[in-house]
């Protein structure tokens, strides 16, 4: 783990200085998004709207919303399967999220993928996956590709602290090192893989420590704190795109809810769950604007009121969407034999 | 049975001779040479395809496919990986989606099960699962084989690849087809698992110079007879072709069915040629139980049953972890005198 002094300036304070009102409030606005979305996704699967597993991010809200902000248009995104928070705040259409969650054709991939295998590529957002630690080697491999093809980009893949016990981090981890590849691994430490707590699955405590260990740069941060994540990316983004090679954050994070809507959460107990509620990402970040001055109450109730138009408007969207035609049932198995020629950057 | 290892080559390289006797105007080639000119042929066409595998590069390849490879195109395109499987394969889908061609090669396909989450779980899933909006794009070049290596480096696992919706799997016995479909694969975009064999690498056969691709689909009838059809692939064609030939002599007419690609599997050659013998015997190095040769076995049942004068026959592996010692060995690969019993009782 990189030695870290101790700060001159509190977390965010910098972000909170440099950026306008209204992209302060964007940030406010995507958390909220996200909560609401969540909350509203959670009726419509006790309606039976929504089938199978449903992974809510409530909670966790400012680590997707400051990391990706961090992010600019040629970076890449790969994530694990709780994966609606970063859909929505890398700019999918919350209509076209809600549907997906519906599995309808309306959704971000016609109702095939469903709830875990959300996408954005308009933003280089290459999914949702539902194997843990499996997709940490994907984006490993993205970031390989740019670097190949010497884009100015980065990769950024986010993964549970569950995943980082996984063979697939340490050999994703191991390779990315050693070839200095432009990945930022943001490791979202919710405290819990699943049910387990970190103190039964995990060696260490913090999981940095093990990135430590493949000689990559790395650091802690208050997940909960929505500008500290947005500058610890930035700074890992700098780091990637001057050939260091990877970057390690570990985000400080809890789940307000259980890890799925199947979850009966007799693993941890009322008081821990308060205790961690008083750490709610979005009133912290409130407060913050308030109290800096950056922002006045009006200026949130606006934003509530419209997100809350917004996420009725997904539902009703969804709800009215067509299911998927069952003649596409056998579509893309199989690409062409032969591709198209080859050209330089990115063939899509 | 075939009793010793150079008496089977010599009756492969015999078989194979009668294969090449019916093509003009082509150059005799290993099928090892032939491997190497489809890569370099690729390689100098597309500057996104790349190889990344273990020891592939200052080794040369544990069958050195590659050998040379890395003082010809760098290290850049020639990537020595550790010896990490699982990553391996991971980290080339994640490129491959990104706009990379990477070949991987895995030592032999024994090993392949260690990456076998990224094959089935990723690679095969991603164009479908993400409605046809990725492609990974990726050609895993593996060999089967076996020669006293015991139990876990002997194994034959094509039909577990070849059970998976999502990838295509092609097991060339030919040099000539070793190139044409090795080149299709770089070229196209879908996920393919290559199947090479250990034990014929050192075949000889005619194969066009140059661009030579071949369509990676279809059964091919390598010899035409009218008694009996033996089916097979791979290092198998070479026991049913020399089967072939000894059948000849006691006045039987085999007609001998190269299998080629096993996914898509074109049972319909199959069928066409039951259809005309009325008996079917196949040829399989791996176990019987729930493989490739039952899937055949049914649909031939299936789609020429009022054809069929016996039941189809199967010749495969004895049913244990494969022994070191030779005669123990010897005992559980299928020979030719098990090939021609198996016909001859098909006839009974």
């Amino acid at each position: 783990m990189a030695s870290k002094a101790e700060p001159a300036v509190r977390a965010g304070d910098v972000a909170l200085g440099s950026m306008s009102k209204d992209e302060l409030l964007e940030l406010y606005r995507q958390m909220v998004l996200i909560r609401r979305f969540e909350e509203h996704s959670a009726e419509q699967y006790a309606f039976a709207k929504i089938g199978g597993f449903l992974h809510l991010y409530i909670g966790e809200e400012a680590v997707a919303v400051g990391a990706i902000h961090a992010m600019r248009e040629q970076d890449h995104l790969v994530t694990h399967y709780r994966d609606h928070g970063y859909a929505l705040a890398i700019g999918s259409d919350p209509n076209a999220v809600m549907a997906e969650l519906f599995g309808r054709s309306t959704g971000t991939t016609g109702g095939r993928g469903g709830s875990m295998h959300l996408i954005h590529p308009e933003r280089n957002f290459w999914g949702g996956y539902a194997i843990v630690s499996g997709h940490i080697l994907i984006g490993a491999g993205i970031g390989l590709a740019l670097q190949y093809q010497e884009i100015d980009g980065i990769a950024v893949v986010i993964f549970g602290d569950g995943a980082t016990n996984g063979g697939a981090f340490f050999e994703a981890l191991n390779m990315a090192s050693l070839w200095k590849l432009p990945v930022v691994f943001l490791c979202e430490n919710n405290l819990y893989a699943m049910g387990t707590a970190s103190e039964y699955h995990s060696a260490v405590p913090q999981m940095a420590t093990k990135a430590a260990g493949l000689g990559i740069t790395s650091e802690i941060i208050d997940g909960q704190d929505v500008l500290a994540m947005y500058e610890a990316t930035q700074r890992a983004r700098e780091y990637c795109t001057a050939g260091n090679g990877p970057y390690f954050i570990e985000a400080m994070t809890y789940r307000f809810r259980g890890h799925s809507l199947a979850d009966p959460e007799t693993y941890r107990d009322k008081d821990e769950i308060e205790e961690h509620r008083a750490d709610d990402p979005i009133s912290l970040y409130r407060e913050r604007l308030l109290q800096a001055g950056k922002a006045a109450q009006a200026d949130f109730d606006s934003i509530d009121a419209a997100i809350e138009l917004v996420v009725d408007e997904a539902v009703e969207f969804a709800d009215k969407s067509p299911w998927p035609d069952p003649s596409t049932l056998r579509l893309c198995l199989r690409r062409r034999v032969l591709a198209r020629p080859a050209v330089a950057g990115f063939d899509l | 049975m075939a009793s010793t290892l150079a008496e089977l080559e010599d009756m492969q390289r015999r078989a194979q001779e009668a294969v090449a006797q019916n093509e003009q105007g082509e150059r005799e080639i290993t099928y090892r040479d032939a491997l190497r000119e489809a890569i370099t042929e690729e390689m100098d066409r597309n500057k996104n395809v790349l190889l990344m595998g273990e020891d592939i590069g200052a080794y040369g390849g544990s069958y050195v496919v590659t050998r040379g490879f890395q003082e010809q195109y760098g290290r850049k395109r020639v990537i020595d990986t550790p010896i990490a499987e699982l990553g391996i394969v991971g980290m080339a889908v994640g490129a491959s989606m990104a706009g990379l061609r990477p070949i991987v090669e895995l030592m032999t396909i024994n090993f392949s099960l260690l990456a076998i989450d990224q094959i089935v779980n990723h690679a095969a899933k991603i164009h479908y699962m993400f409605d046809g909006k990725f492609t990974a794009p990726i050609v895993v070049r593996t060999a089967s084989g076996w020669g006293q290596l015991g139990a876990t480096h002997s194994q034959t696992f094509e039909g577990w690849f070849a059970h998976i919706p999502g990838l295509r799997v092609v097991m060339p016995a030919t040099p000539k087809d070793a190139k044409g479909f090795l080149k299709s694969a770089i070229r196209g975009n879908d996920p393919v698992v290559f199947i090479e064999h250990s034990l014929i690498y050192r075949n000889r056969g005619l194969v066009p110079a140059g661009d030579y691709t071949l369509p990676l689909e279809g059964a091919e009838v390598r010899r035409e007879g009218t008694d009996v059809t033996l089916v097979s692939w791979s290092r198998g064609l070479y026991l049913a072709l020399g089967a072939a030939e000894e059948l000849a002599e006691q006045g039987i007419s085999a007609e001998v069915i190269d299998m080629r690609v096993l996914r898509p599997l074109d049972t319909e050659t199959v069928i066409e040629s039951v259809r005309k013998t009325s008996r079917c015997v196949i040829v399989e190095e791996s176990w019987r139980t729930m493989g490739l040769g039952a899937e055949i076995a049914a649909a031939v049942q299936e789609h020429a049953f009022d054809y069929l004068d016996a039941p189809v026959g199967r010749v495969g592996s004895i049913e244990v972890p494969m022994p070191y010692a030779r005669n123990l060995e010897r005992l559980v690969i299928p020979g030719k005198d098990e090939v021609v019993a198996a016909a001859k009782q098909a006839l009974a």
